[in-house]
């Protein structure tokens, strides 16, 4: 039995959206280093979609695969539906992770929720619409 | 691959798979059974324990076969422990970095009413043996300090630890689980409990012993028939045994020459791995084993690290959080004053007796090659290298 599904092992080998969006106008970090997986969000946010989303990860595959799949799943979607985003979407879309790395995946559905609040409170455009 | 795991087992040797499937076939009788079947097991036995102590200076009668080095080590601690309670003398030392058989063991000891004492090993990874002869108090029953350390590597001051013991009168136990085979131990170093296990020494798993000096007065944890002089109940496993002292024989005999390689190998390694800005040695550069680097690298996760490496054909391991399934990472690299942003990003490479120097360079390569490929999406090393925060190393 291999530790992490297919899925999260391609995310984590060749991670989708990894680095850096100059003129981000939503920036999101959570979790620290004290326990041991910490994430950074970029968003660009144009008429209320997301036209682009990159991350950085410092963390363990799962941290690193869930990072991954969150940004393809937010890439293109209105703010309302990304707002809806759930770890538990994120873990199913890479067929589950191990129990005990559940956490890491909290971590990206905090990390696009703080881009998002970064966002309305350097636009002034609310994201409860 | 390059299996660079060997703290956390070992392959058996040649030798020790022949002895195993030899006496899976022909030593299968019970050793306490009468006929000759049965007592043909019993010689097998008996032979393996002699074999045992001699290589490590001890008398047959001192060895008490187990299912390995967690069971040695409970069976020490709970030993001593119950010596004490006798006396009226409740206080153990041990060290903050010992293994978890030995700590998790200590913490159900105090809730069963001892004192615990847990030494400093500093940032150099070595107890001090001054602070262990300061610690001891007129009720200390027992000193434990592992006698190398299994993260580390670090070699501990034994022989010193158990003269002061000694003087003192107080017990004194040492896990030697990382060190036998590897490095020389011997009974004359003055210990009076030593925990081993076959596994990391090229035996089987699920099968060590622990040495009681003779007159020490030991508890069972299994209770039964009258195996192991009464100490240890349960049907011998001889086949494991056998093979345990097969292995041991095998590489006490070519200890000098493989320590002299790996030692080679070793600090090969710790040079080529030095040239990655911002990491760092854990554990004494002299006074290790000669199989263990153990590093930490600013700005990087030891999981995705580790698991880079496998797909490169590396095995090694990491004291992460991540890799060790709680929050908190290694213990041990907490104990010597590493902070949990670095602790995170430490890798341990425990080489083998057979490892070559195109090996270790293509370990030097591979790590570097991952280490500056996770730097490169890792948001505190963005950080540090932005100057919005200090390096630690
Ligand atoms: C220092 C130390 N003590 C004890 C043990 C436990 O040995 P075993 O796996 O044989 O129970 C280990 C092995 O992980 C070890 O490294
Ligand atoms: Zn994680």
């Amino acid at each position: 039995m291999a530790l992490y599904s297919e899925k999260v092992m391609d995310h984590f080998r060749n991670p989708r959206n990894v680095g850096v969006i100059e003129d981000a106008n939503g920036i999101g970090e959570v979790g620290n280093a004290k326990c041991g997986d910490i994430m950074k969000m970029y968003l660009k946010i144009e008429n209320g979609i997301v036209e682009d989303v990159k991350f950085e990860t410092f963390g363990c595959g799962s941290a690193i695969a869930s990072s991954s799949m969150a940004t393809e799943l937010i890439k293109g979607k209105p703010v309302k539906e990304v707002r809806q985003l759930t770890n538990k979407a994120v873990a199913e879309a890479l067929d589950g992770l191990p129990d005990y790395k559940m956490h890491c995946s909290v971590l990206a559905e905090e990390a696009i929720k703080a881009a998002l609040e970064d966002y309305q409170s350097r636009t002034g455009i609310s994201i409860d619409e | 691959m390059i299996y660079a795991d060997n703290a956390a087992t070992t392959k058996m040797s040649e030798a020790a798979v022949r002895t195993m499937v030899s006496m899976l076939e022909e030593g299968w009788g019970n050793a306490s059974s009468l006929y000759s079947h049965g007592q043909r097991a019993k010689e097998i036995l008996e032979k393996a324990r002699e074999d045992i102590a001699a290589v490590i200076g001890a008398e047959p009668r001192e060895i008490y076969f187990t299912s390995g080095g967690s069971e040695a080590d409970n069976q020490a601690l709970r030993s001593a422990a119950a010596f004490g309670r006798r006396k009226g003398k409740m206080h153990i030392i041990s060290t903050a970095f010992e293994h978890h058989a030995v700590l998790h063991t200590l913490k159900a000891l105090e809730k069963e009413g001892f004192a615990v004492t847990l030494l400093d090993v500093h940032e150099n990874g070595l107890v001090v043996p001054a602070e262990v002869e300061a610690a001891i108090r007129e009720d200390t029953c027992l000193v434990s300090v592992m006698y190398a350390n299994n993260e580390i590597g670090t070699i501990q001051p034994i022989r010193e630890i158990a003269a002061i013991c000694k003087e003192k009168g107080v017990l004194f136990h040492t896990d030697a689980v990382q060190a036998l085979g590897h490095i020389p131990v011997n009974a004359e170093d003055g210990f009076d409990l030593l925990s081993a296990s076959a596994h990391k020494f090229h035996g089987p798993k699920g099968v060590g012993f622990l040495y009681a000096r003779k007159g020490v007065p030991l508890t069972n944890l299994i209770e039964g028939g009258a195996q192991e002089r009464g100490k240890r109940a349960g049907t011998e496993n001889v086949p494991a045994v056998a093979a345990m002292a097969a292995a041991l024989q095998e590489t006490a005999g070519h200890m000098a020459e493989n320590a002299a390689h790996m030692t080679a190998m070793r600090d090969r390694l710790i040079e080529g791995l030095k040239q990655i800005p911002h990491s760092a040695l854990n554990g004494d550069a002299e006074k290790r084993l000669p199989g263990n680097v153990n590093f930490c690298f600013e700005g990087i996760e030891g999981e995705s690290l580790l698991l880079l490496l496998d797909d490169k054909g590396i095995c090694a391991s990491s004291g992460s959080a991540c890799t060790s399934g709680s929050l908190d990472p290694s213990h041990v690299l907490l104990a010597i004053g590493r902070v949990h942003d670095v602790a995170h990003g430490s890798l341990r490479l425990s080489i083998g007796e057979d490892i070559t120097e195109a090996q270790i360079d293509e370990i030097i390569a591979a790590v570097k090659d991952v280490v500056t490929y996770l730097r490169g999406f890792s948001p505190i090393w963005r950080d540090l290298v932005a100057g919005k925060k200090e390096f630690i190393l």
